[in-house]
């Protein structure tokens, strides 16, 4: 049944469903660690001014090839910025994966889906494999589909508040309704969330703070990529029914004297 | 000459990309560089010339979700 559970994604074919994130990690060196352990083939890097004063370290050379790097566009804040971002990246050789993350809320977050929608048509056309970051909308999230998305993906709470799927019901109509995947992104603090998200047919879950900050994020990524792996294998089993009343799994007959 | 550099005005003795990153000590291997919008590739920083008015970005890949 899971033999060819792969999920496609602008060409390329991902056998695991968690993609993970690079910030916060205490240490570059942790993240090829993670990586191994997680199986993640798919992590999002950031684009910024240097800072004179911070190391130098390239953070792409902690990144094992093979792993499909998935550029975002933070720090735009609106769609004409993060379309220059996304060219950078691009050119600077990150491949043709673009998150799409557009904040003009500092307080929550949240993203911009009017700018987010802007910016996919755009980056669509130009050939990108865009991923835009979303706050859970159908119409909105049809709309994107229409542009030329290549998956949406849905926050589960604010970014980095590890509060779950708060948004679940939304999420759920993007999964009943959208041709492309859905990928939820931002919120999921535990492993038994991404299991979850899975569980209800979340094509994948994208995870940073919550393997970053982990006090051990070797074992925190391999703890999300069996969550995923079990939501996942869950969802295609066909989850029983909910039912008000109990349902007796042993006969109802009493044992020695009816 | 005086350039914009990551939106702050320089002045710096450099003439080209390849000088202006040797002046600032940045390593090479992280940086992208974007001048006036275009990005040069690392190759191309020694043959570009830097011009008064110029704005440079410099620009690494950092950690984020």
């Amino acid at each position: 049944m899971t033999t060819d559970d792969a999920l496609q994604l602008g060409g390329v074919r991902f056998t695991n469903r968690l993609f993970t994130g690079t910030g916060k990690f205490a240490a570059n060196a942790r993240i090829p660690e993670m990586l191994a352990a997680s199986g993640s083939q798919m992590i999002t890097v950031a684009l910024r001014r240097i800072d004179a004063q911070a190391g130098q370290e390239n953070i792409l050379e902690f990144i094992p090839k093979g792993v499909t790097l998935l550029p975002n566009t933070s720090g735009a804040r609106t769609a004409e910025q993060a379309v220059r971002i996304a060219r950078i990246a691009r050119e600077a050789g990150c491949g043709d994966f673009i998150k799409i993350e557009v904040i003009t809320d500092m307080k929550y977050l949240m993203p911009d889906n009017w700018e987010t929608l802007k910016a996919t048509e755009v980056l669509a056309k130009e050939g990108f494999v865009v991923l835009p970051y979303v706050l859970p909308d159908l119409p909105l999230a049809k709309r994107l589909e229409n542009a030329g998305a290549a998956a949406v993906m849905p926050l589960g709470a604010p970014i980095g508040t590890n509060r779950g799927l708060e948004t679940r019901p939304l999420i759920e109509q993007l999964i009943e309704n959208c041709t492309v995947p859905v990928v939820v992104d931002a919120g999921i603090g535990r492993p038994s969330q991404a299991a979850a998200a899975m569980e209800m047919g979340a094509d994948a879950v994208l995870v940073n703070t919550a393997i970053a900050t982990a006090a051990d994020p070797e074992a925190m990524g391999r703890a999300f990529d069996l969550a995923v792996r079990a939501g996942r294998i869950a969802y295609l089993a066909r989850l029983a029914e909910e039912s008000s009343l109990a349902r007796a799994s042993s006969p109802l007959t009493g044992f020695l004297d009816d | 000459m005086e350039i914009i550099v990551n939106g702050t005005a320089e002045t710096v003795p450099a003439r080209t990309i390849a000088e202006l990153v040797a002046y600032k000590g940045l390593a090479a291997g992280a940086l992208v560089v974007e001048l006036n919008q275009r990005i040069i590739k690392q190759e191309q920083w020694p043959q570009t010339q830097l011009h008064a008015g110029d704005r440079l970005e410099l620009l690494s890949f950092v950690g984020g979700g």
